[in-house]
């Protein structure tokens, strides 16, 4: 299997704060990681660092997305290339229209593969497709980019441009958060439909329940900046039931991932 | 012609002795303003009596006032007598040959704008005819619209062929002694355009007129009158380029609108006139007088303009609404980058009974530009019933601009419901990241982001000037980031 995401050793500071504090994760392709920890331990960190937001440094440690270094490219070549960010709190754009939008993304991603752009007709064939695997309504798509859509409305719009844009590498923050039974059933079916052996997932999570419907291959826990411990979906089960301050009591057993 | 204007031919020429009647034709008047300059201007265009009277009153009126200094605008102070106050085209020799001597970022922005090439050769200053600084499309449809009784010209032919009509018109709107600005154009005024619909006629297709500040050290002072009669119904487009020059131009127009019972006027305005450079060298000082009078009830008048380009903008589209049951709206969007600054803004006059505005305005900064909306919402002791609503939002783009809002409101009548909103934002680095991460690029995602602020005011515009209007504003904003 080839690797999609290694990440090693990282270093990272927001705003002089040291948040990342040698962090180490391995996703190849065709596997789903998820990751827990508690708030502010630095997982939409880790996302962001990723994805190419700025304002965070990178001290050390390197970042390689199918074996290349992401950290020298742009943000949005960092898309193109394939690396999808759900956003914990998706960013409203009002009187952008929302297919308007996910069409110029999609076709911003094709030119930088050298392919044409997608036509209309074709583009709202594709589009029809995925909303019937997301359960979504059409009238998302006549309304401006996340203006005025609720909570669990929004967190939808990710999956559903996800779904569109098909990445590499599609890192979920808290998609899960807010969402009622159906929705979250919406977003795991979205999530698995694009499970593929060409593909990998980095699911962050505060609950158990996303897990019963995307079963992950590995769980990590993410703590003060690093990776504390990593297992196999069982590791969620305990976390859920104990809690992090397990986590401290079992320190010294704290495994690597592989 | 009478005797008293070869008379004034002779005054004239006896002034500009030196290389004057010769090149009459081809040069213009030198730079300078005095009362021979009115009389010159009125002498060239052979116009009656009563009018280069009207323009000398202005004149002496003009010599009385003192320039306007309330706006949020940091002027250099205007040599009116380094400015010629009339040009006429230019010989073939002193103008580019061909499109490979015209200034490549000029025609760059034609490209842009996607005007095809013969109409970009002819925009750029190559084989520019006569009437090159007001070219009127009506023109073209002069025999359709006569047919349906439309008058549609320039200004200088409406004087000649419909004094009449100019003559009771004129004036009646935006009065000779209304501002400095005005004053100004009053006696100076070249040329514009002029409309008349008459009654009950909607006009078959839309009046467009494209204006273009051509030669150096020359202010531009057009004048328009458009006349709605009762039942009437008209949409009319302005457009405005001039070339970059390092020294800023001038440039006091006089807009003047009369909607009788029950007319409709739509007026929509792309103004693009050259903003000055990156470092606000250059560029055109735009002072603008623009006023509707709803003259009779259930009058309608309906502004609309985009303004990007000059490097400074004076400009207050006005309702009078007089009749009862009239309505007045306001559309606006303003974008100041670099050094530009724009002040602008409306006035809404509520006389009648029942009447109505509508205020939407969206200034956009970026760079060092300055934006200001100044409006007025006056509600007079008879206007019962009278409702305004005014929103106000400005988006700022970067840490070295700024937004300013004036809005003024005057109510004498209880009974008027006057609404204000404003808001304020930046491009939020989390918007700009959000449209990045998608794999749009950041100049894409500005435009993206901007349009969609704009959406209200461009969905006003008739569809060919919403699309002129969006690439515009993304050739303005270009460099505004990053
Ligand atoms: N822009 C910023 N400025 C200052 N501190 C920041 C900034 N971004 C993140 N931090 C800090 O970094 C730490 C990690 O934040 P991060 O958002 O990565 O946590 P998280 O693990 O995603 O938490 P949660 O579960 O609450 O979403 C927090 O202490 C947070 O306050
Ligand atoms: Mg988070």
């Amino acid at each position: 299997m080839s690797m999609i995401l290694e990440v090693k050793d990282l270093y990272a500071t927001v705003e002089g704060k040291e948040i990342l504090k040698g962090l180490n994760l391995t996703l190849k392709a065709g596997e789903v990681h998820a990751i827990m920890g508690p708030n502010g331990a630095g997982k939409s960190t880790l996302g962001n660092i990723i994805a190419g937001r700025d304002g965070y440094e990178v001290t050390s440690g390197e970042v390689l997305f199918k074996g290349k270094n992401i950290l020298e490219l742009d943000t949005e070549e960092r898309a193109c290339e394939g690396v999808f960010l759900a956003f914990q709190y998706p960013v409203e754009i009002p009187g952008v229209n929302n297919t308007y939008f996910l069409r110029a993304a999609l076709n911003a991603q094709r030119k930088y593969r050298g392919e044409p752009p997608m036509d209309a007709a074709t583009f709202l064939r594709l589009v029809r497709k995925k909303l019937k695997v997301l359960d979504l309504k059409d009238d998302l798509l006549k309304r401006a980019v996340n203006a005025g859509f609720s909570g669990g409305e929004k967190k939808r719009n990710e999956i559903f441009q996800m779904a569109v844009l098909e990445p590499t590498l599609a890192i979920l923050d808290e998609t899960d958060s807010g969402l009622d039974i159906d929705a979250l059933r919406a977003v795991a079916n979205g999530v698995n439909a694009l499970r593929g052996a060409d593909r990998a997932m980095l699911v962050i999570t505060h609950y158990q329940r996303l897990l019963d419907h995307i079963v992950p291959d590995v769980v990590h826990v993410l703590a003060d900046g690093r990776i504390a411990r990593s297992g196999g979906p069982e590791l969620a089960l305990i976390l859920e039931e104990k809690g992090y301050a397990w986590l401290q009591e079992n320190d010294s057993v704290a495994v690597e991932n592989s | 012609m009478s005797s008293e204007a070869s008379q004034f031919d002779q005054l004239v020429a006896a002034k500009y002795k030196h290389g004057f009647v010769t090149d009459i034709e081809t040069e213009g008047l030198p730079p300078g303003l005095d009362e021979s300059t009115v009389r010159a201007i009125s002498a060239f265009k052979e116009e009656p009596e009563w009018l280069l009277e009207w323009r000398l009153q202005a004149y002496q009126h003009w010599l009385t006032l003192t320039p306007p200094n309330w706006a949020k605008l940091d002027i250099l102070p205007i040599d009116f007598q380094a400015i010629s106050y009339y040009a006429a085209p230019k010989q073939d020799k002193d103008r580019p040959q061909s499109l490979d001597e015209v200034d490549p970022k000029l025609l760059e922005t034609y490209e842009k704008l996607g005007v095809p090439l013969h109409e970009r050769a002819r925009l750029a200053g190559v084989a520019v005819d006569a009437v090159f600084d007001s070219v009127s499309v009506g023109t073209t449809f002069k025999k359709e619209l006569a047919e349906v009784g439309v008058i549609f010209c320039s200004f200088s032919e409406a004087v000649k062929d419909h004094p009449q009509l100019v003559r009771q018109y004129l004036g009646s709107v935006v009065p000779v002694s209304d501002n400095y600005f005005a004053c100004l154009n009053s006696a100076v005024f070249s040329d514009g355009s002029f409309c008349f619909i008459p009654k009950g006629v909607r006009c078959p297709m839309e009046l467009s007129t494209y204006f273009r500040i051509n030669a150096a050290e020359t202010g531009q002072f057009e004048r328009t009158l458009i006349i709605a009669e009762e039942g009437s119904h008209v949409s009319y487009l302005e457009g405005c380029t001039a070339p970059m020059r390092d020294e800023n131009q001038l440039h006091a127009a006089v807009v003047e609108l009369v909607a009788l019972k029950d007319a409709f006027i739509k007026y929509s305005t792309v103004q693009n006139w050259y903003p000055g450079d990156e470092n606000g060298v250059g560029g055109i000082y735009n002072f603008v007088t623009k006023r509707a009078d709803c003259r009779e009830d259930g009058a309608k008048v309906s502004w609309t303009q985009v303004e990007t380009g000059s490097a400074l903008t004076w400009k207050y589209p006005s309702c009078v609404l007089r009749g009862d049951n009239t309505t007045g709206e306001f559309y606006s969007v303003a974008l100041t980058n670099n050094y530009q600054q724009a002040d602008t803004g409306t006035k809404m006059i509520h006389l009648g009974k029942n009447t109505r505005s509508k205020i939407i305005t969206k200034g956009i900064s970026a760079g060092h530009g300055q934006n200001t909306y100044r409006g007025l919402v006056h509600v007079g002791k008879n206007a019962a019933d009278a409702r305004n609503y005014t929103q106000c939002d400005s988006m700022l783009i970067g840490k070295t601009c700024g937004a300013h809002t004036f809005p003024y409101i005057e109510v004498k009548n209880p009974t008027a419901k006057v609404e204000h909103e404003a808001t304020t934002s930046k491009i939020g680095e989390d918007q700009l990241f959000y449209c990045l991460q998608r794999g749009i690029s950041e100049e894409d995602a500005v435009s993206m982001i901007v349009d969609g602020f704009c959406k209200e005011v461009f969905r006003e515009l008739p569809m060919e000037f919403a699309v002129e209007a969006k690439a515009l504003l993304e050739i303005s904003l270009e460099g505004a980031v990053g």
